[in-house]
């Protein structure tokens, strides 16, 4: 300030000018927040809206309004009641499981062997995993269906999930980052006398940690809200999955839109729930993994 | 994000090894072994659908009969060629593609922008634009099935409040598709919007200090830093939002059932009723194969781009 004083009349200006720009950048920010907001509050309207038609009644949900009269549960037990979506649930979570589990194995043990061991071929294989990438899992759904059913595999979890385990793409994301990792401790771990598989389980599996949760996660949400696949090659509802078995009930409600508007909530409530606990892993895994997919 | 951006880099040292004859086959005996599970369920899964597929495309392969049928050479693809159903569901595809695709970039990169100037309320911005990425398709579509429900939907009464009247949205060939693009907008934004999110913070920021002790307005910052260090994961979001568009099935096939008349079925419902409902497998298989070469066209279009960029930086 006291620099300021002494200078001569311009600096004086340039200060009162300053404070202009500063004003105005406090407005443009708080336009832009707003302007942000208002969208944030929009992109929350459905799902809002459903929960809100969902403690309904039956008969109220016809009024469009967002005031609840006589707000009940009701429409949440008779889904849990009249579905199987608790068996759905079940169907969904081993199917996902069993592919998270698989791909993260068999990704990371080829990535493993094509960032650190020397052999022949190897050149050749990498581009032959590359080329996987570029082919979309919506162009082999015909041939598919046809190996299924030629294994007697049909209304199994190992068809929905045997294609989904070789990922391209996870074992591309899984050698660029064993790539990264330094090689001292597998030198000092080799003179110790490990072997291989007890490196890559002991030393680079945990190291992998961030990439492990980024594949698993990927693989994870992708199989779980997969709708074409699983609804080809399950027809049975014993073992459907989420997506199929409310493509299946879609219809089934009729009007009944609370009950309509509930099994939309539940079938959404456990991916929704993983994600408000671990949001900024979830959101770094799909980002992260879908940037090189 | 940091973890993924420092793997991208692929290392040089493993390529300046030259392979030595004699070592090559050091590893060959536990290479094997590691790569063993991915590569059996790649090539049964992958590789062997894929060359199946292809053979399939040239016989008029039924669902319902075992074996590949007669031969047909190039009998499916004539067939799709000239079949008007092909046509007009490719061209969905590509109008689908078209309403999606601009809104879901700029829209994207101006939410990423706003909140990234957002000092605080990181977490509710990804709570509202990407928790609805992360919904099955079927709890999407009941949910915008009952918003779009013609009279009493959220937005038929809602645009009436303020004097407008809304078409009958799922119900209307010419509106149809726009409402399926109005919900895939809502439902996909999340993921560029992440994307742009991890753009945004690879900008240092003393190039805005430095510009703005330059007398930069914000606007101009936007316009000469922003946009311009952003091109690269333009041309990425671009790319995989096109390819992700193209792929269209869940959205038709729950809300509109490719309808009303059809004008909502996409080239992969056409795959799915003509394969799985007419059961002629072999032609499917042909009609698959065109939209591979699709992709692949868009795919190689976006290697070319990203080569050139990298010459011009």
């Amino acid at each position: 300030m006291t620099a300021s004083d002494i200078l001569e009349p311009t600096a004086a200006r340039r200060t009162v000018d300053a404070a202009q720009v500063d004003s105005r950048h406090k407005l443009f920010n708080r336009i832009c927040a707003g302007v942000l907001i208002a969208f944030a509050l929009i992109w929350l309207v459905p799902v809002l809206w459903a929960l809100d038609t969902a403690l309904k009644p039956n008969e109220e949900t016809t009024k469009t309004t967002w005031l609840i009269e006589n707000p009940t549960f009701d429409a949440f037990g008779r889904v849990l009641r009249d579905t199987d979506i608790l068996r759905w649930f079940g169907s969904s979570l081993t199917i996902a499981l069993i592919t998270t589990i698989g791909t993260v194995i068999a990704a990371s043990m080829a990535a493993y062997a094509l960032s650190r061991m020397r052999f022949r071929y190897r050149e050749a294989l990498f581009w032959l995993v590359l080329a996987g990438i570029m082919i979309p899992g919506q162009v082999l759904i015909v041939p598919q269906f046809r190996e299924m059913d030629t294994f007697n595999l049909l209304n199994t979890f190992w068809a929905v999930s045997l294609p989904q385990i070789p990922t391209a793409v996870a074992v591309f994301i899984f050698k660029q980052f064993f790539d990264g990792l330094p090689k001292e401790l597998e030198e000092v771990a080799r003179m110790d006398g490990a072997g291989y598989w007890r490196i890559y389980a002991r030393i680079i599996m945990p190291l992998a940690r961030p990439a492990v949760a980024a594949v698993a996660i990927f693989a994870f949400v992708s199989s779980w809200n997969d709708l074409l696949w699983p609804l080809l090659v399950l027809s049975n509802p014993d073992i459907m999955t989420i997506p199929v078995g409310l493509a299946t009930v879609q219809g089934a409600f009729g009007i009944r839109y609370a009950d309509t508007m509930a099994s939309a909530i539940l079938g959404a409530v456990p991916l929704v729930a993983v994600f408000l606990l671990f949001q900024r892993n979830i959101v770094e895994g799909i980002a992260g993994t879908g940037l090189k997919g | 994000m940091s973890t993924a951006e420092t793997a991208v880099r692929p290392s040089t040292e493993t390529r300046e090894r030259p392979p030595k004859a004699g070592r090559a086959e050091r590893h060959g005996r536990p290479a094997a072994a590691f790569l063993t599970p991915f590569l059996v369920l790649y090539l049964l899964f992958i590789i062997g659908p894929a060359l199946y597929g292809l053979v399939m495309s040239f016989f008029n392969t039924s669902l319902v009969q075992s074996g590949l049928g007669s031969f047909a050479g190039f009998g499916n693809y004539a067939e799709a060629l000239q079949n008007s159903d092909f046509w007009s569901s490719l061209w969905h595809t590509i109008w689908f593609t078209i309403l999606t695709t601009p809104p879901l970039i700029v829209l994207a990169f101006v939410f990423a922008l706003l909140a990234d100037r957002a000092s605080r309320g990181r977490w509710f911005w990804r709570l509202a634009f990407f928790m609805p990425f992360i919904l099955p398709s079927a709890v999407v579509a009941l949910i915008w099935i009952f918003i779009y429900t013609p009279e009493l939907g959220l937005l038929t009464t809602g645009l009436a409040k303020i004097g407008i009247e809304a078409p009958v949205w799922l119900g209307d060939p010419n509106w149809a598709m726009p409402s399926l693009a109005i919900t895939t907008i809502w439902w996909t934004l999340g993921f560029n919007f992440v994307l742009y999110l991890a753009g945004l913070q690879e900008i240092p920021r003393e190039l805005y200090e430095a510009s703005s002790i330059d007398g930069a307005s914000q606007w101009q910052q936007i316009r000469r830093i922003t946009v311009p260090l952003l091109g690269r994961t333009t041309t990425l979001v671009t790319v995989l939002q096109i390819i992700a568009s193209l792929k269209v099935f869940d959205q038709m096939y729950l809300m509109t059932q490719g309808g009303p008349n059809f004008a909502t079925r996409s080239i992969l419902e056409y795959v799915y009723d003509e394969g799985f409902t007419n059961f002629r497998t072999g032609y499917a298989a042909a009609v698959s194969m065109l939209f591979f070469l699709v992709v692949l066209a868009v795919s190689a279009i976006w290697f070319g781009i990203v080569r050139r960029q990298e010459k011009g930086a």
